[in-house]
């Protein structure tokens, strides 16, 4: 695929030596990077001391007494009511609601794109307005006619109606992506396979699937984000038993009465948030060449 | 580990009772005081034989509500729920979708044993009881520093009216003289203790319970409301948002005082303050005695399944029952629903409030005479006054008469 | 699209049969989630649900109350302020940092993970986070007076008519970054030949930014705008961690006022009408915009 190969950069010709220019360029970068990693650090610091030492004081002082307990707590100790199993409870429930979440609703709408992009029809593209427009609705005010449909579905409480929730609105943004991706290949791929008599199905599986690494890519962050940050949805349509992580974190850090922990919130934040930012950190690279080659042309 | 050994000793005496089912229960009680006064009930119940399974979701109104409703209307309830009662629960009896506890209270005779007994008829709909009243949480209090009056070289107040004259010593010595957190409910609260305490509480029935506009233009009133922009005068360099914040500067002797209810207590207690010793608390504003009653209630989804059912009542009994009410109380910091328990392990707050619910005046909380609608509206309504020294005391009663007519 | 006429036209319906039948999860979440559930929340908007949906219809009463609730009106004019911050900030900076990190800079890996890393995070976070920064007492007001400078005063969380700003600081150090990678993505997909031309015809380096790339970056920049307006009109979690709305009511935001009045309230239908309004704005701002961008255009 062409556009995998303009993943360099591409501005106008490097000078070498230390310059006024490259001086300014990396002077601004890196405030920005501080301005940037500010928060990371205070978040990191604050859970590493403890209480006393968080009422006393600076936010940005580095702990005198390093103290792993605000993790240990976050993960294993800290209550949800009665049960005080801390984090880990929800861990493997996110994972169980993240993974086909994230594989349906990326499925879905990468068929949306495709057929949008090379087999339009008559009123796809109202459909897909319509679409657009729903990325603009708050989910609070889908909540209940939600609720209304899953029980109508027979599938309120269940994982396989919470994965419908997410593919539902996820969908427009996806859809968006693939569709404006699908549509910068070459169509002479597609013309030829059209003359070799390759239909629907087939031209989606054998050409158009090996061509959008980068998109899935992509859709895969963007999805895991979304998804595994996702509270509402998790605690509104399920029960209980498959209550995600965030749920956990909802009860350490928004309570309302009694003493607040700084240290466990923050270490419980970090930890919810590492699935995500480890796969920042791990595909970073292969999400800007994904939206590099999906989203130029349109 | 040591607890399911505990259980299963308990179920082998029992000897597997007739209906052992495991119970789901939601609350939104996740602090530590909370969730270890739910641990009580739950130890109550499991010792019946039954299972409680615990669900809590913290962000009372916010976000466990929604919670709840969706999943009582989804058609997959739990099999008991907190809500706070009052009006808010109506609907959804109204719907059929909870189960009446008439039979269960009548049969225990509830009427009889729940005190004040103006607690038990807010979970009366048509005649039926559909909720079980597990404490009682009065709003109406002032909590004072006594550090804090005594850099100020004054004498610690007895009443409000005292409280007012010293806040100039208190500026003087660099103390914040009254603090209310700068969240909506914290204001509203404010009000109707100042309503309550100041206006008295006959006024304070009329106002709130029969919305009537003409004593809100009377002369009692006049008086709540000039004390109200005292209030706000007094709390006029004070940003501060949360109420336990507010709290904490009470016990570091930063302000002078906080409005607050009686969980209040709770933060007092952990920080190892003595009341009348580091810290005094007057009921009413020390100005009436007086106690409201809000508080919490169990409500219990309407659940096709006779095992439930039975196992739904247990549970409703348990919580009622004595000894768990005792113990839950203590815990949480909050009175016990029926006047026939004994409470010796109260502190001085406590008891004043245990007394005045014995001997004083009562008054029902808001969230039992104004809608959720209307209760909110008027907490917004209040925490603009405090926000804005501009606006007039004119317009809060003109928006306040607006409310309650629509509420009517 | 040319390639449908391709295959052969026995009936309109059956043509192109297996894309119309891939699109029946498009169809039927656009029909009935997006266009179903929107009528529904209309229709219901005209009656006095309170905490359940009821038919109790009562016509034009919760516009009413609506348009004469100052929450609501503060919510509307902090969205604006909030949107125009955002649009005007996020693309600027994002683009500028894009520009940046073009310059086939060294450790380019490094400064894009530590801007794009607070997208990773919920707004939660970013939420508590921030609240603690801008906190008087404990964040950048209190460490600048620590340093000696006495009356330096950066509170905009305790002051309500600067609050939306303290919310817009930290809606931009948890979004710039993802702007800014969708730009650079536009930017690395723009034709060397191009830069080579405009070297040789002596055009300095900003003017072929502003005036050549800029205008080939159009198809990214609608995708970045649809996401980050989505975003803007949806601000829900980071005003409710951050500010919870206030000081007062002063950082109010449309979807808050939505979701407190359905489920805080208990009043269904002012949460509905509040979203209907909510909805007919995003229309008409968006159906002629979609139209010119997704349906007008015929591309081949």
């Amino acid at each position: 695929m062409v556009d995998l190969t303009l993943d360099g950069p591409r501005g106008p010709k490097p000078r070498r030596a230390i310059s006024g220019r490259n001086i300014m360029i990396y002077g601004t970068l890196i405030v920005v990077a501080l301005y940037y990693l500010i928060p990371l650090y205070v978040m990191v610091v604050t859970s590493l001391k403890g209480l006393p030492e968080i009422r006393m004081g600076n936010i940005f002082a580095p702990p005198v007494e390093i103290t792993f307990e605000p993790w240990v707590k976050a993960w294993s100790e800290a209550c949800t009511g009665l049960n005080c199993d801390g984090l880990q409870r929800g861990f493997w429930n996110s994972v169980r609601i993240t993974v086909p979440s994230v594989i349906v609703s990326i499925l879905i709408a990468s068929i949306n794109g495709y057929a949008l992009a090379n087999w339009r029809f008559k009123g796809a593209e109202l459909f897909f307005a319509i679409l657009m427009i729903g990325a603009f609705i708050p989910y609070q005010v889908m909540l209940y006619p939600m609720v209304i449909l899953l029980r109508e579905l027979g599938l309120y409480g269940s994982l396989t109606g919470l994965v419908l929730v997410h593919t539902v609105f996820g969908m427009p943004i996806l859809t968006l992506l693939f569709r404006n991706y699908f549509a910068t290949l070459p169509d002479e791929l597609f013309k030829a396979a059209r003359v070799d008599g390759t239909g629907f199905w087939g031209i989606y599986f054998r050409i158009m699937l090996p061509l959008s690494l980068p998109i899935f890519v992509v859709a895969v962050i963007l999805q895991v984000t979304g998804i595994w940050n996702d509270f509402l949805f998790g605690v509104v349509y399920t029960r209980p038993q498959y209550y995600p992580m965030t749920v956990q974190l909802n009860n350490i850090v928004n309570t309302t009465t009694g003493v607040k922990e700084y240290n466990v919130n923050m270490a419980a934040t970090i930890l919810t948030g590492l699935v995500p930012l480890v796969i920042y950190f791990v595909s970073g690279r292969l999400f800007v060449r994904g939206i590099a080659a999906g989203a130029v042309k349109g | 580990m040591k607890r399911r050994v505990i259980l299963a000793a308990t179920t082998a005496m029992i000897g597997c009772a007739a209906y052992a089912e495991d119970l789901e229960v939601t609350h939104w009680w996740t602090s530590g005081s909370e969730a270890a006064a739910v641990a009580e009930f739950a130890k109550a119940f499991d010792a019946t034989g039954n299972k409680w399974v615990d669900g809590a979701i913290a962000g009372s109104g916010g976000v466990a509500r929604p919670v709840m409703v969706s999943r009582i209307t989804g058609g997959d309830p739990m099999a008991a729920t907190q809500f706070n009662h009052g009006q808010q629960a109506q609907e959804l009896v109204e719907a059929g979708l909870m189960r009446s506890l008439e039979s269960v209270a009548s049969a225990d005779g509830w009427r009889d044993i729940v005190h004040p007994a103006s607690i038990l008829e807010s979970c009366e709909i048509d005649g039926e009881i559909y909720c079980v009243p597990v404490n009682i949480h009065s709003q109406l209090w002032l909590w004072l520093s006594n550090d804090a009056f005594e850099t100020a070289g004054v004498a610690v107040p007895n009443n409000w009216d005292e409280f007012v004259a010293a806040g100039p010593a208190l500026r003087e010595a660099g103390i914040q003289p009254l603090v209310i957190g700068r969240q909506p409910w914290q204001a509203s609260l404010a009000f109707q203790t100042i309503v309550a305490s100041v206006a008295g509480p006959e006024a304070y029935g009329k106002v709130f319970g029969d919305k009537d506009a003409d004593v809100v233009n009377g002369p009692e009133m006049e008086k709540a409301f000039a004390a109200l922009a005292t209030a706000r005068e007094m709390t006029a360099g004070s940003n501060v948002q949360e109420w336990n914040q507010a709290t904490t500067q009470v016990i570091n002797g930063q302000a002078g005082g906080q409005i607050m209810g009686d969980w209040a207590q709770g933060e007092f207690a952990i920080a190892e303050q003595v009341a009348g010793e580091d810290y005094t608390c007057l009921p009413g504003l020390g100005l009436a005695d007086i106690v409201s009653t809000g508080g919490d209630a169990f409500y219990f989804p309407a659940i096709d399944d006779p095992e439930v059912t039975a196992a739904q009542e247990e549970l409703a009994r348990v919580m009622i029952s004595p000894e768990a009410q005792v113990a839950f109380n203590l815990k949480k910091g909050s009175m016990p629903v029926r006047g026939d328990v004994n409470l010796d392990a109260a502190n001085e707050c406590m008891r004043k409030g245990l007394d005045i619910l014995a001997n004083g005046t009562v008054v029902a909380g808001i969230d039992q005479m104004l809608s959720p609608d209307a209760g909110n509206q008027l907490a917004d309504l209040m925490v603009q006054f405090f926000n804005e020294p501009g606006m007039s005391v004119d317009d809060v009663k003109a928006s306040f008469i607006d409310i309650l007519e629509y509420d009517s | 699209m040319a390639q449908s006429n391709v295959s052969g036209r026995p009936f309109r319906l059956f043509r192109n049969l297996n894309a119309k039948i891939a699109a029946i999860p498009m169809i039927l979440t656009a029909l009935v989630i997006f266009v179903g559930f929107s009528l529904w929340t209309v229709v219901y908007s005209f009656t006095k649900s309170g905490l359940l949906p009821r038919q109790d219809f009562v016509g034009l009463m919760q516009y009413e109350r609506l348009w004469s609730n100052t929450k609501w009106l503060i919510s509307i004019q902090n969205l604006l302020i909030f949107g125009i911050c955002m649009l005007v900030f996020s693309f600027v900076i994002g683009f500028v940092l894009a520009c940046l990190m073009d310059q086939k800079i060294r450790f380019e890996g490094v400064f894009r993970t530590i801007l794009l890393y607070p997208f990773a995070l919920s707004f939660v976070v970013t939420g508590v986070v921030w609240q603690w920064l801008l906190n008087p007492d404990l964040g950048i007001q209190s460490v600048m007076r620590g340093f000696g400078w006495e009356s330096f005063a950066f509170d905009p969380l305790n002051n309500s008519r600067i609050v939306m700003f303290g919310v817009v600081i930290a809606a931009l150090w948890q979004g710039t970054g993802f702007v800014m990678v969708l730009l650079l993505a536009g930017l690395r997909g723009i034709d060397d030949e191009i830069w080579k031309a405009t070297r040789i015809d002596g055009i300095p380096t900003w003017k072929t930014y502003l005036f050549v790339v800029v205008p080939m970056l159009r198809p990214v920049m609608v995708t970045t705008l649809v996401i980050v307006t989505a975003g803007i009109v949806k601000v829900y979690d980071l005003v409710v961690a951050q500010t919870n709305g206030g000081p007062g009511v002063s950082s109010e935001v449309p979807a808050k006022y939505v979701y407190d009045q359905m489920f805080l309230n208990q009043n269904l239908g002012q949460g509905f009408a509040a979203s209907t309004m909510m909805l007919i704005t995003v229309a008409i701002i968006i159906i002629p915009w979609a139209y010119l961008e997704f349906g007008g255009r015929k591309r081949g």
